[in-house]
C-alpha cells in the first residue's frame, strides 16, 4: 500500500528509472461515487480467481467519485486502468482523449455493460397512495422526489423514462408526451442537485410520497432505512441503465497491465461476479444467475435511449441543450 | 478587554447582555459541533470506535496526511526565514511586489490552487508531456498533494517572522559580524533566538493548515483509497458513502490535531508577547 507513494516519491525526486515490475500485479480501478461497497465486495473474488488462474497476486485501488469528475481526473494524469462507470458519455469522453478504444462498447459483451439498473420507484411504508406506474407520478396527489435533472445524471435518466412512458401511452404523441413530463416535473417540491441529497429528503426530512432513482439504489436505500418500512416498486416501463466498463488502453500498456486489466473486466461477466453483482440489487446479464435472482427483479419493459431516443447526441441535442425540451417542460421552483 | 476585567454583577445590562450573547454564540458555533463530532465518533462505542480508526484505509489517511506535513512544514520554515530575511535586510526593486506575491496564497481560494498545479502538471498541461515521458507521476500523487499544501501554507511562516524581524532590525547581526562572527553563527545565535517564538508560532500554524487543507487536494488527489486519499478527504469519502461513524472518528483525529496545535498556539502566543 504504501509502496506506491514511495515509489511516486523516489520518481518524483528523480533518483532513478521506473522501478522494475514487481512480481505482484496491481490495478487502479477508476469508478463512480456509490459502488465502494459493491467493489469492496467484488475485488476479494477476483484477487482470489485471478490467483488460482494465473498464479499471481494482484492488488486491486479503488478510486471513487462523481463519474464525469473521475473523467476528467483521468483525463489529466490519473493513472485508471480500468474505468467502471456510471454514465456511457464519461467513457466516451475518454475515448475522445485518445485513453480509450474508441470502440469500447464493443469490446464487451452487453454493449460493454456487465450489469445494469433502471429508473424505479421507492415509496412509504404500505405503499399508502397506491404508485404503481408513471402515471401515478402526474397524479396531483402525489408528489415525487428526485434531483434536478439538469445537474443530476440520475434525474436525466427518470426524465428521460418518463417521457419515454408518455410517448409510449400516446402513441409516440411528442406534445402529448412533454404535458405528461410536464405534469410530473411540477409537482416534485424540492430538487436537489444530486441523488445523496434527494435521497435525504425523502428520506430524512420525509418529503414527498416516491423517490425515483435507480433500482439498484432503491434497494440500498430501504436497506438503510429499515425501520421506516419503505417500500420498493418497480413501473411497467422503465429506461435501460448501462453501467459501463472499458480498459484505459493507454494507462494499461504503460503500466503493464492490459492482461489483468481485461481479465478484470470479462470475470465482472463471470457468474461468481454476476451472482455478488445480483445482490446488491444490479440487473445481470448472466442467463442462470438472472434466472435464480428472479424473485428480486420484478418484471419490467425495458427500452433503450438509441430506441426511443436515437442515442446520446440526440438527447443532449434535442432534451438537455439550453432551451430544448426539458428547459420548456422544467418548471424550476 | 476592560470591559472582560469588569464584574458583571455591578455593571449595567447592556455589557451583561453582551457578554451573554458572546458566549451562547460560542457554544453554539463552535462547542456544541466539536462536541457532537466525538458524541457521534463514539456513539455506538468504544469498539465500534477503534474498529473505524483501525481501517487500514483510515490508517493510511492518517499517515499520509502525517507524511504531507512533515515534508511541507519544514520547508515552509526555510522558506519563510529566507525570505522573510531578504525582506527584512535588504532593499531592492521588487521588493514590495514579493510581500505581495509571499501573500497571495491567503487571498486565493485553495480549489484554485488546485487547477493551476493540475493544468501546469497534469497530463495535458504545460510540463504533462515531459514528466509523462519521463515516467514521473506528479498529480494523483503525493508530491501533488504536497506541492498544493505547500502552495497554500506559504505565507504563514514569512508573516509570523517577517515584521518582527523589521522591528529589531539589524543592529545585534551587524555587531555580531564586527566581532567576527560567520554567517551561519550570525544566523544561529543571534538571528534565530530572536524570531524563535514567532517561528514557531507561524510553524505550528502552517501544520494546523497543512493536516486540514481541503480545497486544493481534492483537486490533485484522484481520491484512491489507501493511496492518495488526506484524512480531510477521507472523512468527506466516508461521509458520502452513508458511513456516518466512520466519517466521525476520523474527523475526530483531524479535531484532535487541531486541538493539539490550538494549544499550542495558545502557549507559543503567551512566550511571544513577553
Amino acid at each position: 500500500m504504501k509502496h506506491g507513494l514511495i515509489k511516486a516519491t523516489f520518481l518524483a525526486v528523480g533518483l532513478g528509472a521506473a522501478a522494475p515490475a514487481a512480481a505482484q500485479d496491481s490495478l487502479l480501478n477508476v469508478s463512480y461515487d456509490i459502488a465502494r461497497e459493491l467493489f469492496e465486495a467484488l475485488n476479494p473474488a477476483f484477487v482470489a480467481t485471478w490467483k488460482a488462474e494465473s498464479g499471481r497476486d494482484v492488488t486491486i485501488d479503488q478510486s471513487h467519485g462523481g463519474s464525469s469528475r473521475q473523467a476528467r481526473a483521468i483525463l489529466e494524469g490519473l493513472a485508471a486502468d480500468v474505468v467502471t462507470f456510471n454514465q456511457e458519455t464519461d467513457i466516451d469522453v475518454l475515448a475522445e482523449g485518445g485513453l480509450v478504444d474508441p470502440a469500447w462498447r464493443d469490446a464487451l459483451p452487453n454493449g460493454a455493460s456487465p450489469y445494469y439498473s433502471l429508473p424505479a420507484f421507492l415509496v412509504r411504508e404500505g405503499n399508502p397512495k397506491n404508485i404503481q406506474d408513471w402515471s401515478d407520478l402526474a397524479r396531483e396527489d402525489v408528489a415525487p422526489v428526485f434531483p434536478n435533472p439538469k445537474t443530476s445524471g440520475n434525474a436525466r435518466y427518470t426524465y428521460l423514462a418518463a417521457y419515454a412512458y408518455g410517448l409510449e401511452q400516446n402513441n409516440g404523441d411528442e406534445a402529448k408526451a412533454q404535458e405528461f413530463v410536464k405534469a410530473i416535473l411540477s409537482s416534485v417540491p424540492v430538487f436537489d442537485t444530486g441523488g445523496r441529497a434527494a435521497t435525504q429528503t425523502f428520506a430524512e426530512r420525509e418529503i414527498g410520497d416516491v423517490l425515483v432513482t435507480f433500482e439498484a439504489e432503491t434497494g440500498q436505500i430501504a436497506a438503510e432505512y429499515a425501520d421506516k418500512g419503505f417500500v420498493r416498486v418497480t413501473p411497467s416501463l422503465s429506461l435501460f441503465a448501462a453501467f459501463p466498463v472499458a480498459v484505459v488502453t493507454e494507462n494499461a500498456e504503460k503500466n503493464g497491465t492490459a492482461e489483468v486489466a481485461t481479465a478484470y473486466l470479462e470475470w465482472l461477466y463471470s457468474p461468481e461476479a454476476q451472482e455478488i453483482l445480483a445482490q446488491h440489487d444490479y440487473r445481470v446479464t448472466d442467463a442462470e444467475v438472472a434466472a435464480k435472482y428472479a424473485a428480486d427483479f420484478p418484471e419490467v419493459r425495458l427500452v433503450t435511449v438509441d430506441e426511443v431516443f436515437g442515442g446520446w447526441d440526440a438527447v443532449r441535442e434535442e432534451h438537455l441543450a439550453d432551451g430544448a425540451i426539458l428547459d420548456q417542460v422544467f418548471v424550476n421552483q | 478587554m476592560q470591559a472582560a476585567t469588569f464584574n458583571p454583577t455591578q455593571t449595567s445590562l447592556v455589557p451583561r447582555l453582551l457578554i451573554g450573547l458572546a458566549v451562547a454564540l460560542t457554544l453554539l458555533i463552535v462547542v456544541a459541533p466539536l462536541v457532537y463530532i466525538f458524541a457521534r465518533a463514539f456513539g455506538e462505542g468504544w469498539r465500534v470506535y477503534a474498529e473505524n480508526l483501525l481501517n487500514p484505509a483510515t490508517l493510511h489517511a492518517v499517515w499520509l496526511t502525517t507524511i504531507t506535513a512533515l515534508i511541507v512544514v519544514p520547508v515552509n520554515i526555510a522558506f519563510g526565514i529566507s525570505a522573510a530575511w531578504v525582506v527584512a535586510r535588504f532593499r531592492f526593486p521588487g521588493r514590495s511586489l514579493l510581500v505581495t506575491a509571499i501573500e497571495i496564497p491567503f487571498s486565493i481560494s485553495p480549489i484554485i490552487a488546485g487547477i493551476c498545479y493540475l493544468l501546469l502538471y497534469g497530463r495535458q498541461g504545460l510540463l504533462g508531456p515531459w514528466l509523462a515521458d519521463n515516467d514521473l507521476q506528479v498529480m494523483f500523487a503525493l508530491p501533488g498533494i504536497v506541492l498544493v499544501t505547500m502552495f497554500v501554507t506559504a505565507p504563514f511562516v514569512a508573516r509570523e517572522v517577517l515584521p518582527l524581524m523589521q522591528a529589531q532590525g539589524s543592529d545585534q547581526e551587524q555587531a555580531a559580524v564586527t566581532l567576527g562572527a560567520s554567517g551561519w553563527q550570525v544566523f544561529r545565535r543571534v538571528t534565530l533566538p530572536n524570531i524563535k517564538w514567532a517561528l514557531l508560532y507561524g510553524a505550528v500554524l502552517c501544520t494546523a493548515r497543512a493536516v486540514g487543507e481541503f480545497g486544493g487536494v481534492s483537486v490533485v488527489s484522484g481520491n484512491i483509497r489507501g493511496q492518495t486519499n488526506t484524512l480531510p478527504l477521507h472523512v468527506e469519502l466516508l461521509f458520502n458513502d452513508l458511513n456516518a461513524t466512520g466519517a466521525f472518528a476520523a474527523a475526530s483525529v483531524l479535531t484532535l490535531l487541531a486541538l493539539v496545535a490550538l494549544v499550542a498556539k495558545t502557549v507559543l502566543e503567551a512566550r511571544k508577547a513577553r
